[in-house]
């Protein structure tokens, strides 16, 4: 029986449970004794010019072996892009936490002390502290430039929708709040040099990728450049690559010639790493009464932050995805990517979609609302159906497969959806304290829309063990355990004596790595062709052992060896052929390029109960379907999507990142972000549904992010629909308590 | 100054700041890195150790105040022939892990629930829980984590 | 994330505490179980030089029936005071209060001593405390003294303790009225209280409603004159001064203080 499919417990467990993992700081290697210990100063300023860093008295302290500045660094060519983003800032700082000089101690405890020694004079500009602030141009980060906007876009029909034909328009501006990732390891690097290459541990999604931006950051070739990824505490998009701040940490061991090691501490992680989301929307629907959507327009302006990283590309995926599930005659978005005075954005878990998602869906129940129909019945009447895929939207995105309606039904039939209103209503009658809310999604999402492939070399020796090199780069995501049950299933190897490689560019040079939900559907597929490759490799070595003909051998996977059909007693194993072919076994190398992005989609069904004294909103029941394609691994699949969901509700209900006016950030430690914990949250009820794709050969989509991207509208909406009786029509995210008490208020004043 | 601390059955002593964690203590001192640190206002619960038994978050105890006392971390929780504690094994099972930062301060969170409370319901466990993040798992797993080491444990067994 | 330098010291007796408090002066700063303290100096926002560790005193750690009231010594842990027997059955109010504080691994270590101390308008316990007209013994260079928990909370992280003063017994008399209640509204489990409301009997006190812990004089004075919870209640707001935070606008909280107010006196007639 094939393993395809099949419950397998995770080969990385043992490890992790018993002795934990190997995370970058806990690397205890010959190359980094005596490593020294970096801190990095950082601007406490949101906008201001640097008039001088005096690091005399830093440098002096005992234990400090460097303090260094952009004055350190190799000068910026001339005419470079005046929105460039330096590894230290160097006359003028543009958000609160840029790094602005490292320290280096021997002693891991030195840093903090040293770092406050260093003395930085700063001459404050008006801070740009959100969108509104940016659009007005009145301040501008960047000398030289125009006005704030830092890239613009369109989708579809773009501004110019033709809204003709409809009876209704509901038009609103809402908000898509800033989020922290919060991966439970913050940011960590370690770089030592061997000889004359450089070493650098990095908790990175992208080994290969943060190779090449090193090399290209601080001027050394590449090929003197070894990046290796050890255990990566978390990622979910916001660990792609490196960013500056590690990078300035591997510079420093260049310049110095000194090994060092790095982690930051949450408070910076808070402010220093990217973030997510930061859009404000506006959206108009328009369509009939009968419930049929007509005409759709987004538009977006997205928060960069001081640095366009990916603000841009996050609202090209935006708009581009903008129509969701629903077929409409007519849609179109736009999109303005704007500087502010606040950390730069960039991807986590979703990017880009599940604002498209969390627009559409709101503007569904709010159409439902002003056409007084039940929000499932509008989009059953909406919805692409079944027999239209492969379909392309409005706004320009070609779906693979998808049962939309289907994946609805199955939720709301989990749910036990008229129950549940019912419920709701003798709630409203008895006008209880506590009322019940159902909010619900239909969604779909683009996964391994980078088009980039992936790699995989499979490696069987002599010993009839097998070594996976795979191009993903897992932080979490059991590609051990599901790389390995692939090539059982592809080889009859046992998945004991498989072994798995990642993250380390000497063993595998040319890779892109793990984000956007690519790594099963293209780094899977590639370890499935290598596999297939070696398998042809073996058949001809085994015909030549056998002395008989390729086409009479078959491969028995249920017992890992070779025969000749119908005679079993021919059968040889792995390990004689890898032996046979030669001192280096059986390889193969092979690449994926897919054809087109997938697109996994589901339905959420929310449950809340919202105190309408207090304002405060508990979810009570999540109900989903997340459509991925073939499920390789349940296990897996169903981690993901618990992990998912519980990040999309923690931005309905609870997390946002906060500014005061000059551009200070509010929530720097875990007590003031709201990182949701298991009191917030119930167990979820996870519906299975399997549409698979024809763009690769496991018919797979990706699943990381789409219980994300599913859950935060349905939340939301849940969370609307409990008070809508009371005449509220909409609460901005997160649906903290207050905001909702204050829309009952607001509501109840209207009246 | 001198601080004598048994980790896990094995008595460490070292001459140390003051200041010193007793999270770096575990780390860096007796070498034992599985004890993670990820926040800076005991809001996290990765660093969770028990100290004589009882969770406690070692970013926030100096090692001078646990000195002459006993700090269980996760590489003691398994028995001497290596069998693993029952919370070991629901985690396993259930999927209760996967990047695995948060892991071992949850599991040794969820060793001193258990000691203390032999037979929670899923609320008690979410509730019991309420010091630890996990970015990962969404809670779900770990609950059930937990209440499999209850029911398929004996949850009041001493970690070695 | 590393507190500041600083020189530890530790004392084996209350006596051995007072003199390194004396000896350290202004530079110097008790140690219980550090769960208010560590957090501050790992931020930076607290520096002291000098850490007087008194979290050994064993003496300091009971909770007593002394015919009439409940003597609990300053060292005792949340834990133990969620988990007394003792309390449950003649202060629950205290017992479930303790079980609210933080989180387990929190309330494995930190102190009421330390949270009482510490006058964190925002903590739960002063506020408990106040509820239950506690009396708070200190020992100073001069010796023993007691102050009622209506004179002990002066302001912002101001106690009536005097420098180098150590707080070594709460004194809780066994209250007359029986019914009690304590609302802590979060938006997450583990958060500080937004607002919360202690009552045990006609005493309301009221966590995170001003710059100290305090008693909701208005809502007693109504149950007094024989009115009704939810009329009671509507006096909760009464000579507060909420902060406007990232928690809450001052008005929620104002809110907040009259329907807690209300649910709480709810709950304590029910427990009557």
């Amino acid at each position: 029986m094939s393993i395809m499919g099949t419950r397998v417990l995770r080969t990385e467990d043992p490890r992790l449970i018993t002795q934990g993992g190997v995370y970058t700081d806990d690397l205890r290697l010959p190359e980094l004794t005596g490593a020294a210990y970096v801190t990095i100063v950082r601007s406490p300023v949101a906008h201001a010019l640097i008039t001088g860093i005096d690091t005399s008295a830093a440098t002096e302290m005992p234990g400090v072996v460097a303090v260094l500045t952009s004055a350190d660094l190799p000068a910026a060519p001339e005419g470079g892009d005046p929105t460039a983003e330096p590894l230290l800032a160097a006359d003028r700082v543009r958000y609160v936490g840029e790094p602005v000089a490292l320290v280096l101690t021997e002693g891991r405890y030195q840093g903090e002390d040293a770092a406050e020694l260093v003395s930085v004079d700063y001459d404050l500009l008006p801070a740009v502290p959100g969108i509104e602030a940016a659009l007005t141009g009145e301040t501008l980060l960047f000398p030289g430039t125009e006005n704030n906007i830092l890239g613009t876009g369109t989708a579809g029909e773009g501004d110019d929708v033709n809204f003709g034909g409809c009876e209704v328009v509901v038009e609103r501006t809402v908000v898509n709040q800033r989020l922290a990732p919060v991966p439970l390891e913050p940011r960590a690097m370690a770089a030592a040099w061997t000889g004359d290459r450089l070493t650098v541990w990095s908790s990175t999604q992208n080994a290969q990728l943060a190779r090449g931006a090193i090399a290209g950051a601080i001027g050394l070739d590449p090929a003197l450049i070894r990046v290796i990824a050890p255990d990566v505490g978390g990622g979910f998009g916001a660990k792609v690559a490196v960013d500056r701040d590690a990078i300035a940490v591997a510079w420093a061991a260049k310049h110095t010639g000194h090994a060092v090691r790095w982690i930051e501490t949450r408070s910076e992680n808070l402010v220093g790493m990217v973030h997510g989301r930061g859009q404000r929307q506006t959206y108009k629907i328009g369509g009939t009464r009968d419930g049929r959507v007509l005409a759709y327009h987004l538009d977006v302006v997205q928060d960069c932050g001081a640095f366009n990283r990916l603000g841009v590309f996050l609202a090209q995926l935006t708009v581009l995805m903008a129509a969701g599930v629903y077929d409409f005659a007519h849609a179109g978005a736009s999109f303005r990517a704007v500087a502010t005075n606040a950390t730069p954005i960039a991807a986590y878990r979703g990017a880009g979609r599940p604002e498209a998602a969390a627009a559409i869906e709101r503007a569904m129940d709010d159409f439902a609302a002003e056409v007084g129909m039940d929000p499932a019945e509008v989009r059953r009447i909406n919805v692409v159906p079944p027999d239209k895929f492969p379909f392309t939207t409005a706004t320009g995105a070609t779906y693979d497969t998808g049962e939309y309606a289907a994946g609805l039904e199955r939720v709301l039939g989990a749910a036990g959806y008229p129950a549940l209103r019912a419920e709701q209503a003798r709630r409203r009658e008895r006008g209880d304290t506590v009322q019940l809310g159902l909010g619900m999604s239909v969604y779909v999402e683009i996964t391994a829309g980078d088009m980039s492939g992936e790699t995989a070399r499979v490696v069987v020796d002599g010993t009839g063990a097998a070594t996976v090199f795979t191009g993903s780069s897992a932080h979490g995501q059991g590609h051990h355990t599901a790389w390995a049950m692939l090539v059982q299933d592809e080889l009859g190897i046992p998945m004991e004596s498989i072994t798995v490689v990642h993250g380390d560019t000497d063993a595998i040079p040319e890779a892109i790595g793990t984000f956007g939900s690519r790594s099963l559907q293209l780094g899977g597929t590639a370890v499935v062709q290598a596999a297939g490759v070696v398998k042809e490799q073996a058949r001809r070595v085994a015909a030549e052992m056998i002395e008989a003909a390729e086409a009479d051998l078959e491969l028995d996977t249920a017992h890992g060896t070779w025969q000749v059909r119908g005679d079993p007693a021919s059968a040889l194993g792995w390990g004689q052929i890898a032996e046979r072919a030669g001192p280096d076994g059986l390889a193969a190398d092979a690449r994926f390029d897919a054809s087109a992005p997938t697109f996994p989609f589901g339905a959420h069904l929310a449950v809340v109960e919202v105190d309408t004294e207090t304002g405060k909103a508990t979810l009570v029941r999540h109900v989903t379907v997340d459509d991925a394609g073939r499920i390789l691994n349940p296990v897996l699949a169903e981690g993901q999507r618990h992990g998912g969901i519980a990040q999309g509700v923690a931005q309905a209900l609870l997390e946002e990142v906060r500014y005061d006016p000059d551009g200070n950030p509010l929530t720097s430690t875990l007590v003031d972000y709201a990182a949701i914990t298991a009191t917030e949250l119930p167990s979820f009820e996870l519906v299975a549904s399997e549409t698979p794709t024809p763009i690769n050969p496991l018919g797979a989509k990706g699943i990381g992010e789409a219980g994300t991207i599913g859950s935060t509208p349905a939340v939301l909406n849940a969370v609307i629909d409990a008070v809508s009786h009371l005449g509220v029509r909409h609460i901005d995210m997160p649906a903290t308590p207050e905001k909702v008490w204050a829309a009952i208020n607001e509501a109840r004043a209207a009246r | 100054m001198k601080v004598a601390i048994s980790v896990n059955g094995r008595q460490v002593e070292a001459e140390v700041e003051d200041r010193l964690l007793l999270a770096h203590f575990v780390r860096e001192v007796a070498g034992l890195t599985a004890t993670n640190i990820g926040c800076d206002t005991t809001s996290c619960g990765a660093c969770t150790v028990l100290l004589d038994g009882e969770s406690v978050k070692s970013c926030t105890v100096l090692a001078a105040q646990a000195d002459g006392h006993e700090v269980t971390t996760c590489e003691g929780l398994a028995g001497a022939d290596g069998q693993w504690h029952a919370v070991q094994q629901g985690f396993h099972a259930e999927h209760g892990l996967q990047c695995g930062f948060c892991t071992p301060g949850m599991m040794m969170a969820a060793v001193s629930l258990l000691a203390e409370n032999p037979n929670p319901t899923e609320e008690e466990v979410r509730t019991g829980l309420e010091g630890n993040i996990c970015r990962c798992t969404g809670y779900h797993n770990i609950v059930r984590a937990v209440l499999a080491a209850a029911r398929d444990g004996q949850p009041a067994q001493e970690a070695s | 994330m590393i507190p500041a330098p600083f020189s530890y010291r530790r004392a084996g007796t209350v006596e051995e505490a007072l003199d390194l408090a004396a000896e350290a002066g202004e530079d110097g700063k008790y140690l219980a179980g550090g769960h208010s303290l560590l957090p501050l100096m790992k931020l930076r926002f607290a520096v002291p030089e000098v850490l007087i560790d008194i979290g050994r005193l064993a003496e300091l750690s009971y909770i007593r029936d002394e015919d009439g009231h409940i003597a609990i010594g300053a060292l005792t842990r949340h834990h133990d005071l969620e988990y007394s027997a003792l309390l449950a059955a003649e202060l629950p109010l205290l017992a479930h209060a303790a079980g609210r504080v933080g989180d387990p691994q929190v309330r494995h270590r930190g102190t009421i001593g330390g949270s009482v101390a510490h006058g964190d308008a925002a903590s739960d316990l002063p506020a408990v405390a106040l509820a239950l007209d506690a009396t708070l013994v200190a020992r100073g260079p001069s010796g023993s003294r007691e102050i009622a928990a209506t004179e002990f909370f002066r302001g912002l992280f101001e106690t009536a303790l005097e420098p180098g003063e150590l707080l070594t017994e709460i004194r809780i008399p066994k209250p007359a009225q029986r019914g009690w209640s304590f609302q802590k509204f979060t938006k997450r489990a583990i958060d500080w209280a937004i607002v919360g409301v202690a009552v045990q009997g006609g005493q309301v006190a009221l966590v995170n409603m001003g710059s100290v812990p305090m008693r909701a004089a208005g809502v007693e004075q109504a149950l007094a004159a024989g009115a009704g919870p939810a009329d009671a209640a509507a006096h909760a707001a009464e000579g507060t001064n909420p902060v406007a935070d990232l928690g809450a606008s001052t008005a929620y909280r104002e809110h907040l203080a009259r329907v807690l107010t209300t649910r709480a006196l709810a709950e304590a007639a029910s427990r009557n």
